[in-house]
């Protein structure tokens, strides 16, 4: 799926541009030769409005107080997202990708946008910009640096360009000092950028609520 | 072909063409190049790049550059997710010698080390 405006309801000022105008011929062949139904792309635009970072956040915060589930997770990380209630409506398979006090994964997909959008949502326009996508694979520790994130020449950089049938979810570390956390508030720490591998999870002063 | 069960007594079971995995965790690859018209997904900064399996990919899918024509009988084949040392893939890299890349390949893309 792609991610820009559809065409609204209300016409637009000035003459419709080039994609826009492809856009809508594809759809409206798609409708008359009966491959799609109307209604049936508003419908995936829900699907995909209800897919946010908190899901992956979920799964994060359930792998780090559950060795069982990381397992799981590890193995295989579709059905393991599918036990927490996160569907995959398309042909995708998950790897989740464990960050270590050895290994740091970083996720790119250097031909278009593949991106985990049934666990995250809609990627950031930077993921999908040719800057990213073409130096994560090329000089990802000059790349991690500009996002703040600087991992010692100790730790392995593993970047995996995601252009096939796979997608990648990373699986941050731990803060340190978050013991005593609940899955709750742990998931509170993941952010979309972590799951991406650009930066890592900082512990934060806890809120008791 | 060969399975775990033709090395017992039991009926043996013969796999159809192109079900098996071509290639094995572990072993050594070489990334075709080639320049197909239409859609495919190799990128070409690791084509020509040796690569080892990492994993096989399962189940098995249809071939993108057959499946971009509209040509979706047949042609299913394994994924196989290998990794190449980026000290491979760029001349003067900068960072540590143990930075990989990961990345899924179609089998007809990959080919035997000599």
């Amino acid at each position: 799926m792609h991610s820009h405006d559809h065409t609204p309801i209300t016409a637009p000022d000035g003459v419709p541009g080039y994609y826009e105008v492809m856009e809508t011929a594809i759809r409206e062949l798609l409708m008359e030769r009966g491959l799609i139904r109307p209604g049936e792309i508003r419908r995936q635009l829900e699907v995909l409005d209800s897919r946010t970072p908190q899901l992956g956040a979920k799964v994060v915060a359930r792998a780090w107080v559950d060795p069982e589930f990381r397992a799981r997770l590890l193995q295989n990380g579709r059905t393991a997202c599918e036990e927490l209630g996160i569907t995959f409506y398309d042909d995708t398979q998950l790897i989740v990708l464990e960050n270590t006090d050895k290994v740091h994964n970083l996720i790119v997909c250097t031909l278009c946008s593949c991106y985990p959008r049934p666990v995250l949502g809609l990627p950031p326009d930077w993921y999908k910009q040719k800057p990213y996508r073409a130096r994560a694979v090329r000089e990802p520790r000059v790349v991690l640096a500009e996002f703040g994130t600087v991992i010692p020449d100790d730790v392995e950089i593993r970047v995996s360009d995601s252009t096939a049938i796979v997608r990648y979810l990373v699986l941050p570390l731990r803060p340190q000092g978050t013991e005593n956390w609940t899955e709750e508030e742990l998931a509170s720490l993941v952010t979309r950028d972590a799951m991406i591998g650009v930066i890592t999870v900082e512990p934060r002063e806890r809120v008791l609520q | 072909m060969t399975s775990a069960i033709a090395e017992n007594k039991g009926p043996i079971v013969v796999m159809a063409d192109g079900e098996a995995p071509r290639f094995q965790v572990g072993e050594g690859v070489t990334i075709s190049v080639r320049f197909p018209i239409g859609h495919y997904r190799v990128p070409h900064y690791i084509r020509g790049k040796r690569a080892v399996v990492e994993a096989v990919i399962g189940p098995r899918a249809l071939n993108n550059e057959e499946e971009g024509f509209g040509r979706n009988a047949g042609q299913k084949r394994h994924y196989y997710r290998v990794a190449i040392p980026l000290t491979d893939l760029w001349p003067g890299y900068a960072g540590s010698a143990a930075d990989g890349l990961r990345i899924e390949v179609f089998e007809n893309w990959l080919e035997r080390k000599e």
